[in-house]
């Protein structure tokens, strides 16, 4: 097991004083949270902050398929679009990662090989969590056996809110161990923990445990990952550093479809987190139309001309 | 990643388009529907405090000017207060929506005059000056049901003097109700901000408003008391300092001229130590930098729970590094220009007292530009109730932060004001919230939030705050006989 910061040696000594320490930290109230978020997003973003928006976007994406009808063919073609997201403008950045099953794992570690994309793999018996702890550390084995470079994990929504916090902690310690090498991203499926309160807790629960990354959603419930959800997270990951010194990234995921979208995410981080966590490493957009939207913006900031989707890839 | 990583997020200026509005090399005063020159033919500048530009040259009302704008105002009482009230309302209604879409141009005449960013005047000033004359429009014929009475009848003619520091939407706070009521309007905008109230004449023009209902004469303070002075004016209302409203006050006493009051405040921010934190740092930016300070209800002293003041003012401090000043038309500034020389002086006067009486200082990190009137977001720590800067009005960018102990402490403390306009609780304790509000002598109390406005609510001072409500069903009592 990894050893957990000696900061929080008593507060996960037991779930009574786990449950204490979360319940401890500060209140959110769900009014200003939502201004605050929405004022951030009128910031207007323009000639060179935009092309750098734009660029930085496109390389903190984690390019995601997760469908049942996922196949090999598929995951190539994803993988390739991610190495070269615009094939007629080779000055595109890569995406970050390419997000897949754990069985499309070493289809897609084949299809990155010699390139700086990651493979990220969804585990433990995503997107529900509901299954045995033995079937998720060997979900999360098999991911990381078969090249997976990042983890993406699913908390266990029904543990955590009825109140079993050092069961969901401990699951993300066994998770992390079974991880080995690979970053941990866990996700909370921030929609289904539904108040600002529990996003606040699960994400220091997620972070005391080793998270490498907290992470929104599965984008497979009605809300995904929201501005002010992802604003209190990086609010979460500025204050964990203060404390422990350890830096934590955040990743959105799900229904973040435009480019003023991510635009508006990328001044959360600027104005919240800050300027280190402005960087692939430490921030990342679960998406897949979402690139396209990116590119075709970009395009217009190039020519000065909107193309339209005949000139982005369809994968 | 392909990316310099060292290079910051650094927003391009995203300036607003000053296209939108046309202002004239001059303007006259607004008297009976029609601009004319002061009597006198006296004019003045106004200057846009971010670059001290010259705008435009208005005419200067003097004591003859006045004179004529009453008459005006008295000749057209009669036949607007005999309009059914479904009729004034139309009239009303008309206003506002002309005020919507015009909001754009007004939003940036505003922010130029005034040197206040135009994220407050887009998204604050203007939605709230359309909602005023919205919510005034609803009851102008539904003024049997506000609790005066069967048919309650108007005063008569007002007279209006406003600040500079919510040119457009103080104007909304004081000819909104009295059109409602059918009252009509002489009103007096400030010396440093005249533009809007011109340019709110045109609307009118527009929206059809006979002759004479509403008079628009800028000036100086001597226009203004010879307004309040006027023996033919039966309402007088006023927002600004506290020493004008005193003077007010003495020049009206023994006349049966009805006064209403809205004047300075030292507003606590009060902050417990199970508050939400993040949301009341925002809270206090709001309460006291919202506007440059400029804000009568400002929370302008931060009473900070002992045992949380260390982590508060750290989260403080580094949110105030992030706030944006400059150019006040660039859309991602937060902090403009103050208003004038004057004011800038007095703010960088009683800040040097807050040094000179041992308080700490902090200074935002910011440039100032060269041009213009600028004053760094500040904050005091070590400030006690003895302190200059604890008691007196500085309305400026600048938060006095005491602490207390105690729920006891921090009411008796935040109490011990000669003023009492606003006030913020933060907790997350509904309990601690209601017992708490009710011990507060202020008027508008807020809880986990601040400086929120909505024309439904009531809005007004104790103590040397003033007298009198705007807003709301409250707000209809001080221009109507009851």
């Amino acid at each position: 097991m990894p050893t957990t910061a000696p900061a929080f040696a008593d507060a996960t000594s037991s779930d009574s004083a786990l449950r204490r320490f979360l319940h401890g930290l500060p209140g959110v109230d769900p009014v200003g949270l939502e201004a605050r978020a929405a004022s951030l997003g009128t910031r207007s973003i323009k000639a060179t902050a935009k092309a750098y928006a734009i660029d930085l976007a496109i390389s903190m994406i984690d390019l995601t398929t997760l469908e049942g009808a996922d196949t090999p063919g598929k995951v190539r073609a994803l993988a390739a679009k991610a190495v070269h997201p615009d094939p007629t403008d080779r000055t595109t950045p890569a995406t970050a990662a390419v997000c897949v099953y754990p069985d499309m794992a070493a289809t897609a570690r084949a299809a990155l090989a010699g390139t700086d994309v990651k493979v990220a793999s969804v585990a433990t018996a995503f997107p529900a969590g509901r299954a045995a702890l033995d079937v998720k550390l060997a979900d999360t084995r098999d991911a990381v056996e078969a090249g997976a470079d990042e983890i993406d994990m699913v908390i266990d929504r029904g543990a955590f809110l009825a109140g079993g916090y050092l069961k969901v902690f401990e699951e993300i310690r066994a998770v992390k161990e079974a991880s080995g090498p690979a970053r941990l991203k866990v996700i909370f499926e921030t929609g289904e923990l539904s108040t600002y309160d529990n996003i606040r807790r699960a994400s220091w629960l997620g972070m005391m445990a080793g998270a490498d990354f907290i992470k929104t959603s599965t984008g497979k419930v009605a809300v995904n990952a929201t501005p002010a959800s992802t604003l209190l997270m990086l609010e979460a990951v500025r204050d964990f550093r203060a404390q422990t010194g350890v830096q934590v990234g955040v990743k959105p995921a799900g229904g973040i479809r435009t480019s003023k979208d991510a635009v508006k995410f990328l001044v959360l981080v600027n104005e919240t987190a800050g300027r280190d966590w402005l960087d692939n490493h430490w921030f990342r957009f679960g998406a897949s139309s979402l690139l396209n939207d990116l590119l075709m913006q970009r395009q217009k900031l190039a020519t000065g001309r909107y193309s339209g989707p005949d000139y982005v890839t369809v994968d | 990643m392909t990316m310099d990583k060292l290079s910051a997020f650094e927003y391009a200026p995203a300036p607003e388009s000053r296209s939108v509005v046309d202002i004239a090399p001059s303007y006259g005063l607004f008297i009976d529907g029609e601009f004319t020159d002061a009597a006198d033919g006296r004019v003045f500048k106004t200057v846009s405090p971010s670059t001290e530009e010259v705008l435009s040259e208005v005419a200067r009302a003097g004591a003859e000017d006045i004179d004529r704008a009453v008459g005006a105002a008295r000749r057209a009482f009669a036949t607007w207060s005999a309009l059914p009230g479904s009729e004034r309302a139309k009239y009303l209604f008309r206003i506002a929506r002309i005020i919507q879409e015009r909001s754009r141009e007004f939003a940036v005449l505003e922010t130029l005059d005034n040197g206040k960013p135009i994220r407050e005047t887009r998204d604050a000033d203007l939605p709230l000056v359309a909602a005023h004359f919205f919510y005034y429009a609803g009851w102008a014929d539904k003024l049997g049901h506000a609790g005066y009475g069967p048919d309650p009848r108007p005063l008569g003619v007002a007279g209006q003097v406003i600040p500079w520091n919510f040119p457009l939407l103080m104007l909304a706070w004081k000819i909104a109700p009295a059109l409602a009521t059918g009252n009509t309007v002489v009103l007096k905008p400030a010396e440093t901000t005249p533009l809007s109230a011109l340019f709110f004449a045109d609307v009118c023009r527009r929206a059809g408003l006979p002759k004479g209902v509403v008079n628009i004469v800028p000036g100086y303070g001597d226009a203004g008391a010879a307004l309040v002075a006027h023996p033919d004016v039966n309402k007088v209302a006023f927002t600004g300092s506290t020493a004008v409203g005193k003077a007010i006050a003495r020049e009206v006493a023994g006349t049966d001229k009805k006064l209403t009051l809205e004047l300075g405040g030292k507003g606590a921010n009060i902050v417990f130590d199970d508050a939400p934190l993040d949301q009341a740092v925002e809270g206090i930016v709001g309460g006291i930098f919202f506007n440059q300070g400029q804000v009568c209800c400002a929370g302008s002293r931060l009473l900070v729970q002992e045992s949380v003041h260390d982590e508060l003012l750290d989260a403080l401090k580094r949110r105030l590094s992030t706030l944006r000043l400059g150019d006040p038309l660039d859309k991602n500034t937060d902090i403009g220009a103050i208003n004038s020389a004057e004011q800038l002086a007095r703010i960088t006067a009683l800040a040097e007292t807050g040094e000179a009486e041992g308080a700490e200082r902090w200074t935002a990190p910011c440039a100032l530009p060269s041009a213009g009137y600028w004053f760094a977001p500040t904050l005091f720590t070590h400030v006690t109730q003895a302190h200059t800067i604890a008691r007196e009005e500085i309305f400026g960018p600048v938060l006095s932060v005491l602490t207390f102990r105690t729920p006891d402490e921090a009411v008796a403390k935040a109490n011990n004001s000669q003023y009492g306009l606003s006030a913020g609780i933060w907790t997350e304790k509904g309990s601690r919230i209601l017992a708490v509000a009710g011990k507060l002598r202020a008027g508008v109390v807020w809880a986990n939030t601040f400086n929120k406005f909505d024309p439904a609510s009531p809005f007004g001072g104790y103590k040397e705050s003033g007298f009198g409500r705007e807003g709301g069903r409250h707000g209809l009592e001080a221009y109507l006989d009851v």
